[in-house]
């Protein structure tokens, strides 16, 4: 779906005053009975399964051939040749090298703007589930608001108000929307709510501790499964994300590998259509390697970290 | 979800020091000056541009409402956004339909390797919108993808993608590809924090497993139900992606008012038109806001019993 950023996953069940749960601790015992495995069901998965995979697939088997044998070997099984290696190469060497500053836009836009986004909202969710203060349900309405408003209602009117300032074309451009997610921060407060226990918040300030202290030596340790859920769907949308770049920026220098292959997969078109279609695929795969790798490292984390969301002991 | 459950009680000063009566905003600060920059202001700002209008002759001036008149009875708006209501109305159940099968399944505790099957249907998610747009743009392609194999295999031109009546089942289907994992993730984890005990008593009751889906399962997934379908709504009134990527395969069937915020995007960067742009923006952020409001109002009514 096109969205500019598609918000994180919601903490489920996570309402504050309502009946406390507790997670099942162990493996996936489901129904909390000994439940017979059974094929058929096993089979529904597979359906799903091969649904989800036959374009990443596809997308594998393609990336071995070259242009004349994508256009003429059959899609989902292997061509003629075996290109991978050269089509790597060619990826990295076309344009002078353009898809690595493309790759290295796209790491520089989600290490500052996923890692700001996600420290902004870490701070800011721990302060409004563990302190009270003047306008704190003020700022609570305004978060659950903006939650609401889709990211690219926003994109344009963003994209006319720097083009006043003289910031369009910068990498600011991508790195200061990034920085607010307005849902990352709900999911931080209700984690927190749950996953500092107040006392020793108290115990702390006893020990003469210092606020920010306590924030960074308690409060993250307890937060971390939550942060890291945040920081991994915040790394996903900003590594996703296309529609800002595209209005954005003007300079091929400074784009995303996102707007990047789309414009390598545009130049089939037009007149002096020059299709690197091999080049697209390769680059493709090349581009989702690295965020499939971080899914997979933190998938502990976010696991938890979901669940965790509605969990009140 | 409302902003009551969480007033702020006055603590009892026993429990509470006196120190730190607004040390919470050291910490809110930092974010609410990002979320007024890069959101508020530019909502603002778009309220402004949509009072006014660029003319040759006189420059800016203020016209009032004159814009969203302009755009109640714009056939151009209406048909882009008849077109994402009815996307919506088709693919949002069809995707958390599957989604939420597959979270039950999951669930159940009968199925094979059951870790890997999650993680396998929930990676589409992290591959981007763009990727997923250009893989099923090659699968879609008569050149070199599947379909066109599959038509000659069969001997007539059985799958279409590409034409009018087919491009939105086509968009429809990688949309449903890229979120159907995501969705199932947010039920999967929804059902795990279900307490045994109901099971438990379920079972003692003699429940079947549809009854113990019926009468357990299900109520525990309202509240990510009611959540993941206002989500789905917010990201097809946003539909951009792709159908923007697949207008280049097919030209005359997706065209630059294909879909409101297609529309936005072409007024603003092809014409031009930035005062009208942002006026498409608002009217789209006020419906899209106002339906989800009403998704979650009639999703959680009887929730607080």
């Amino acid at each position: 779906m096109s969205t500019l950023t598609r918000p994180v996953v919601p903490a489920p069940g996570a309402r504050p005053g309502r009946t406390p749960r507790r997670i099942r601790p162990g493996k996936n015992d489901g129904s909390g009975l000994r439940e017979k495995k059974s094929l058929p069901m096993t089979a529904i998965m597979v359906v799903f399964l091969v649904y989800s995979f036959a374009p990443l697939f596809y997308l594998i088997v393609n990336s071995t051939k070259s242009q004349d044998d994508l256009l003429s070997t059959f899609g989902l099984w292997f061509g003629n040749g075996f290109d991978l290696f050269a089509n790597i190469r060619d990826v990295f060497t076309y344009n002078g090298g353009i898809f690595l500053q493309w790759f290295g836009n796209t790491l520089l836009y989600v290490v500052v703007g996923a890692g700001g986004a996600t420290f902004l909202a870490t701070i800011a969710g721990y302060g409004l589930a563990k302190f009270r203060f003047v306008g704190r349900r003020a700022v609570f309405a305004v978060v659950l608001g903006s939650i609401a408003i889709p990211g690219t209602a926003l994109a344009v009117p963003t994209f006319l108000l720097f083009s006043k300032l003289g910031l369009t074309n910068t990498p600011w451009a991508i790195i200061l929307p990034s920085l607010i997610s307005p849902f990352g921060m709900y999911l931080v407060w209700t984690y927190a709510v749950d996953a500092i226990p107040t006392e020793l918040l108290e115990a702390a300030r006893m020990d003469g501790a210092s606020e920010l202290r306590i924030f960074f030596t308690i409060a993250v340790k307890l937060l971390t499964p939550g942060i890291v859920t945040v920081l991994l769907f915040s790394v996903v949308a900003v590594w996703n994300n296309y529609f800002l770049p595209l209005i954005m920026l003007s300079d091929p220098r400074l784009y995303p590998l996102t707007v990047g292959l789309n414009q390598w997969s545009q130049q089939a078109q037009g007149v002096a259509a020059h299709p690197i279609y091999n080049l697209v695929v390769t680059g493709a795969l090349i581009t989702i390697i690295p965020i499939v790798v971080v899914f997979l490292l933190l998938q502990r984390y976010w696991q938890s970290g979901l669940g965790a969301g509605g969990v009140k002991e | 979800m409302t902003a009551s459950d969480t007033a702020p009680t006055p603590a009892p000063v026993a429990r509470r020091r006196k120190r730190g009566k607004q040390t919470g905003w050291l910490f809110v600060a930092p974010f609410m000056v990002v979320l007024v920059a890069m959101l508020i202001v530019p909502i603002g700002y778009a309220l402004y541009l949509s009072l006014f209008r660029d003319q040759l002759i006189g420059g800016n001036h203020f016209v009032g409402l004159a814009n969203y008149v302009q755009l109640v009875q714009d056939s151009k708006f209406w048909s882009g956004f008849v077109r994402v209501l009815v996307f919506l109305v088709i693919q949002v159940p069809i995707m958390l339909v599957l989604a939420l099968i597959a979270a039950l399944a999951l669930d159940s505790a009968r199925v094979h390797a059951a870790g890997f099957f999650r993680i396998a249907i929930f990676l589409p998610y992290a591959v981007p919108g763009v990727v997923a747009a250009l893989i099923w743009g090659f699968i879609y392609g008569p050149q070199f993808g599947l379909t066109g194999s599959f038509n000659s295999a069969i001997g007539i031109d059985l799958l279409q993608p590409f034409t009018p009546t087919w491009i939105l089942t086509s968009i429809g289907n990688i949309v449903t590809w890229e979120f159907l994992g995501y969705n199932m993730i947010i039920f999967f984890a929804a059902l795990r924090v279900v307490p045994t005990d109901l099971y438990e008593a379920a079972a003692l009751d003699g429940a079947g497993s549809l009854r113990t889906i019926l009468s357990i399962k299900l109520p525990a997934l309202r509240g990510s139900i009611v959540i993941a379908t206002i989500f789905s709504i917010i990201g097809s009134f946003q539909l951009f992606n792709e159908p923007n990527l697949l207008k280049s395969l097919a030209p005359n069937v997706i065209g630059t008012f294909f879909t409101p915020n297609m529309y936005a995007y072409n007024l603003s960067f092809a014409g031009q038109q930035f005062n009208y742009s942002a006026t498409v923006a608002i009217v789209m952020g006020i419906i899209t806001a106002v339906i989800a409001y009403v998704v979650q109002v009639r999703g959680t009514r009887s929730e607080n019993r």
